[in-house]
């Protein structure tokens, strides 16, 4: 599944060791732990959290470079120190780590065209490049990204049909509608894409029968390339959808309201 | 689900899927039972195999194998048992490749196994495994990233890494991943200087040939060009770090005139004959150099003057975020609030280079020490009848009617021409490159090849800058062919049109800001309150270019009336360079957020703002929401913001005017107009009122 990351789970379990699981019975994970807090975010009832325990284990999965482990058994990727502080971000909690540390790691993923890999020395991929965006962004440092150079590599996923791919030389996906346009607009790069064209990518991607959205045109539908291929579309300011915050993938006003709620 | 095709279900395979469903879902609940009861037997571990050839990605069992392969080693005491528990473990991975060669916990538990140290690692073994997968998809990243481990575990050196991705590129140029996994292995070989990358200019040519076969080969395929993107990058980086510009130049003289708080600047030569506004009794100093650069501060940088300590001079890079690196860097005097009776005249000189502070981010050096001076003449007489300008007189924006100046009344800009030993920040290498390349593109050029065209507009480009910072600067008038090829390219390339609009807009900034004659005919001398006792301001005049952004603001220190209107700016990044800006008219432009406007917050002279007629509001989508320091990048602290509390108290709503209230409490402005977008509605207009208190004009009328 690549990136398509589950933001469709039906069930969230919570252990005893403070993260969540896909689905009962299944070991925690950061993946899943940042889904159900954004989950209850989106519904507003963060309240149901015990805080301290969640921020704890996440902050325990921050290692000594500073990047983060996905779980207990150590795979490094820059999708986890996303995960890790996109959701303390949320919980009020970034002070549990070593942001600077973390924003490091992130840093000695970059590559020389521009974008992010998954671990130093990998390849730039889009949705690696979210994730890094993402977390530089809301760790207020992407002064350190050439937002010319990486807005360049970004808007050239663009292919002749519309779509967009998630690497040089491939074929479009609606998925990276997500990814390849929440970076451009955070480096505010994103009128280097022509967007009615890939509006029109994304509804011919549209199952006219069944509903749902498809990678491809004409291929199945599926949740996530329907999430993904909506949000795609509430980026663009598409008539009628809620607009979507490029950084927190929640609503702009979910996003305001975490974070000015007292007020 | 990746490149499926939709069908409708038939009975058939509705009848087959779930039948599918239901012995996955037997083996899972097989699996979370033997994980639950921590069963490691022979059997449930087969059992776990099965669902791991069906589906790989339930990470939960590739977990249960690590703690069943834990619990059996316990028990193991021949190396040999050793040694066929992990090849179990390793055959698993195989076989789930099989299934998803793309799968994360798959490539993740043999890289675990491996990393335990059980058994000698057969790398032969893991070497044609990946053989096989990359002939079967030569990009496949988890390939990559796995060789690169495996390279690392066995110590490989990395030429040898170096050699195989020439062996990937001369089978298939087209290989993207090849040349990203190049550059990274050069450029480390290079800044090791490992033996035989001692020359760098030599390799760096060797590359320019490699590359230009694949771009022959096939114009359209992207990886050769990122590839050469990455080259000219290497060729245009300077060498040196250089000083290219200041406020105030060199040998300028700025009268000062101490009324009150306010104090009056004007420099001797008739160009900057105007007078800054300077409520704050503080004098910019600003110094802009080649690159972006760290380490300016008291120590790298001498200032002597009478007004401060040069030890409690505090430099800061000019941008709006938390950067400790900057092109440019000011630091401000504190002019002291006398009351003269006659003229005095202080001199102020700044040193720098004596040090080894300063460092570009590649790590090249300022050594080239200078010095300049400019000298401050404090009159508490001279500026009398001007103080209507503190008072409340309206600014009207000339339409640019009025006299031009002519260009023999300009001196020379503010470019430091300091150095005496003609240092150049390019080698001769570095300048043969490009204009090689230029040669060879130039006969491609008549091909309507997109990438053609935009790497010779970008070659264009990096030679005119290099030869624009050699010392005397040559100019090679070839702006005009580079506009061309951006026309060209709006035409043949309409999908990234915007890329190409930002690009056009910096050349255009170029040809404007080019030398004095280009200036002057940007600049107009005009009377801008109605009260004609005033003196004249010098205005720059930058109206209807189609600019969407700006640049090149190093040469234009010195403004500080500046006409932006009717363009397409959706960005002012850059702006904040002008510090002694203080007339802004950005009216008619693409602006969209308030945000976009966050450059504003450094620009502490500024008092007259027009941005009516933009789009701010229009749009749900903000561009520049985490360019800056805001909450939601943690860098500002709510609670910290007293005007949030003031807000508050009048029933003002934080949550949704939050950009609006950060961005003018940090405003001094006394005048700004703000009609014509969609946000500047009467609340919007309440809530200006509350947080601008010093504001005395709104959209033309009198507070």
């Amino acid at each position: 599944m690549g990136y398509c990351k589950p933001y469709g789970i039906k069930f969230i379990s919570w252990t005893i060791v403070g993260g969540f699981a896909g689905t009962i019975g299944l070991d925690p994970h950061l993946l899943y732990t940042l889904s159900a807090v954004q989950i209850l975010a989106l519904l507003n009832r963060l309240d149901v959290l015990d805080i301290e325990m969640i921020s704890e284990y996440v902050a325990g999965l921050q290692n000594e470079d500073g990047s983060f482990s996905g779980d207990m058994w150590g795979e490094i990727d820059t999708r986890f120190s996303y995960c890790a502080i996109c959701c303390l971000s949320i919980l009020h909690c970034l002070d549990k780590i070593n942001v600077g540390k973390a924003v490091n790691y992130i840093l000695s993923c970059k590559n020389l065209d521009g974008g992010f890999g998954a671990t130093p020395g990998g390849e730039s991929h889009a949705g690696q490049i979210f994730c890094c965006v993402g977390t530089l962004s809301i760790t207020g440092s992407l002064h350190h990204v050439d937002r010319d150079l990486l807005g360049w590599w970004l808007c050239e996923r663009q292919c002749p049909d519309g779509g967009l791919n998630g690497r040089p030389e491939k074929l479009a996906d609606v998925c990276y509608s997500w990814w390849v346009l929440s970076s451009l607009i955070m480096i505010d790069r994103v009128h280097w894409i022509d967007k009615s064209k890939l509006t029109e990518y994304i509804l011919n991607c549209q199952d006219s029968e069944n509903g749902g959205i498809s990678d491809r045109p004409d291929n199945a539908v599926d949740v996530f390339h329907t999430y993904f291929g909506v949000a795609g579309l509430s980026l663009m300011e598409y008539p009628g959808l809620k607009p979507i915050d490029p950084a927190y993938a929640l609503p702009v006003d979910v996003v305001n309201r975490i974070f000015f709620s007292k007020f | 689900m990746h490149g499926q095709p939709r069908k409708p279900l038939r009975v058939k395979d509705a009848a087959a899927a779930a039948a599918k469903a239901s012995n996955l879902r037997d083996l899972q609940s097989q699996l979370l039972h033997n994980h639950q009861h921590r069963l490691y037997t022979k059997e449930a571990i087969a059992a776990s195999s099965k669902l791991l050839e069906i589906n790989p990605e339930i990470f939960t069992v590739w977990n249960y194998r690590k703690l069943a392969l834990q619990q059996n080693l316990k028990e193991a005491t021949d190396s040999e048992r050793i040694k066929s528990l992990v090849d179990d473990e390793l055959r698993a991975v195989e076989i789930a490749l099989r299934a998803n060669p793309k799968s994360y916990g798959a490539w993740y538990h043999r890289k675990w196994v491996l990393s335990q140290g059980l058994a000698e690692v057969d790398f032969d073994r893991e070497f044609r495994l990946l053989d096989q997968l990359l002939k079967v998809d030569s990009r496949n990243f988890h390939g990559w990233n796995y060789r690169r481990f495996v390279a690392k575990l066995k110590g490989l050196p990395e030429v040898e890494e170096l050699k195989f991705t020439m062996d990937m590129i001369n089978t298939n140029f087209s290989n993207y991943s090849a040349w990203h996994s190049r550059s990274g292995v050069l450029s480390r070989l290079l800044s090791k200087k490992a033996e035989g990358f001692a020359e760098r200019e030599k390799i760096l040519t060797e590359e320019y040939e490699l590359v230009s076969q694949a771009l022959f080969t096939d114009p359209s395929d992207q990886s050769g060009w990122f590839y050469h993107l990455w080259l000219l990058d290497q060729t245009i980086t300077p060498n040196e770090v250089l000083l290219i510009s200041s406020w105030p130049s060199h040998d300028s003289d700025c009268v000062l005139s101490i009324n009150g708080n306010a104090a009056y600047c004007k420099s001797s030569e008739p160009i900057r004959s105007s007078y800054y506004f300077m409520s704050t009794g503080k004098l910019p100093v600003v110094l802009f150099f080649n690159q972006t650069v760290k380490g300016v501060n008291s120590s790298s940088v001498t200032v002597n003057s009478m007004f401060a300590k040069n030890e409690d001079l505090v430099w800061r890079p000019l941008l709006p975020t938390k950067s400790k690196e900057a092109a440019c860097w000011v630091t401000y005097l504190q002019i002291p609030d006398l009351q003269l009776s006659d003229t005095k005249v202080y001199r102020v000189e700044v040193k720098l280079g004596h040090s080894k502070d300063i460092l570009s981010s590649s790590g090249s050096e300022f050594n080239h020490p200078l010095h300049f001076r400019f000298t401050l003449t404090l009159n508490s007489d001279s500026l009398r009848d001007t103080r209507g300008e503190s008072v409340d007189e309206l600014f009207v924006w000339d339409d640019g009617g009025s006299s031009t100046l002519e260009s023999n009344d300009l001196v020379s800009f503010d470019q430091l021409k300091l150095s005496e030993d003609h240092a150049s920040a390019f080698s001769k290498w570095q300048l043969e490159t490009i204009s090689n390349e230029i040669n060879l593109f130039k006969e491609l050029s008549e091909e309507n090849c997109i990438f053609v065209k935009l790497t010779l507009a970008r070659l264009l480009i990096a030679q005119d800058a290099m030869l624009s910072h050699t010392i005397p600067p040559v100019r090679l008038i070839r702006l005009r062919d580079v506009l061309e090829l951006y026309d060209d390219l709006v035409q043949l390339d309409p999908r990234h049109a915007g890329y190409y609009e930002d690009e056009r807009s910096l050349v255009i900034m170029n040809q404007v800001t080019f030398d004095d004659k280009s200036l002057s005919s940007h600049l107009s001398h005009s009377n801008n309150y109605i009260s004609s006792k005033l003196h004249p301001h010098v205005c720059l005049q930058l109206k209807s270019l189609s600019l969407t952004r700006i640049g090149y603001v190093e040469r234009l220190l010195w403004v500080h009336t500046l006409d932006l209107s009717h363009n397409k700016l959706r960005s002012i990044a850059g702006i904040e360079a002008l510090q002694l800006l203080s007339n802004l008219n950005l009216q008619n432009n693409q602006i969209s957020s308030i945000t976009a406007l966050e450059p504003l917050k450094l620009l502490s002279y500024l008092r007259v703002l027009d941005i009516s007629f933009n789009k701010i509001g229009a749009h749900s989508v903000d561009t520049t929401r985490y360019l800056f320091s805001s909450p939601l990048t943690h860098s500002i602290n709510v609670k910290d913001k007293k005007c949030f509390e003031e807000c508050l108290q009048a029933n003002i709503n934080v949550a949704d005017n939050w950009e609006a209230i950060f961005l003018f409490s940090e405003l001094h402005l006394k005048q700004l107009d703000v009609k014509g977008n969609a946000v500047a509605d009467e609340k919007f207009r309440d809530l200006l009122k509350k947080v601008l208190p010093t504001l005395t004009w709104l959209d033309g009328e009198r507070l």
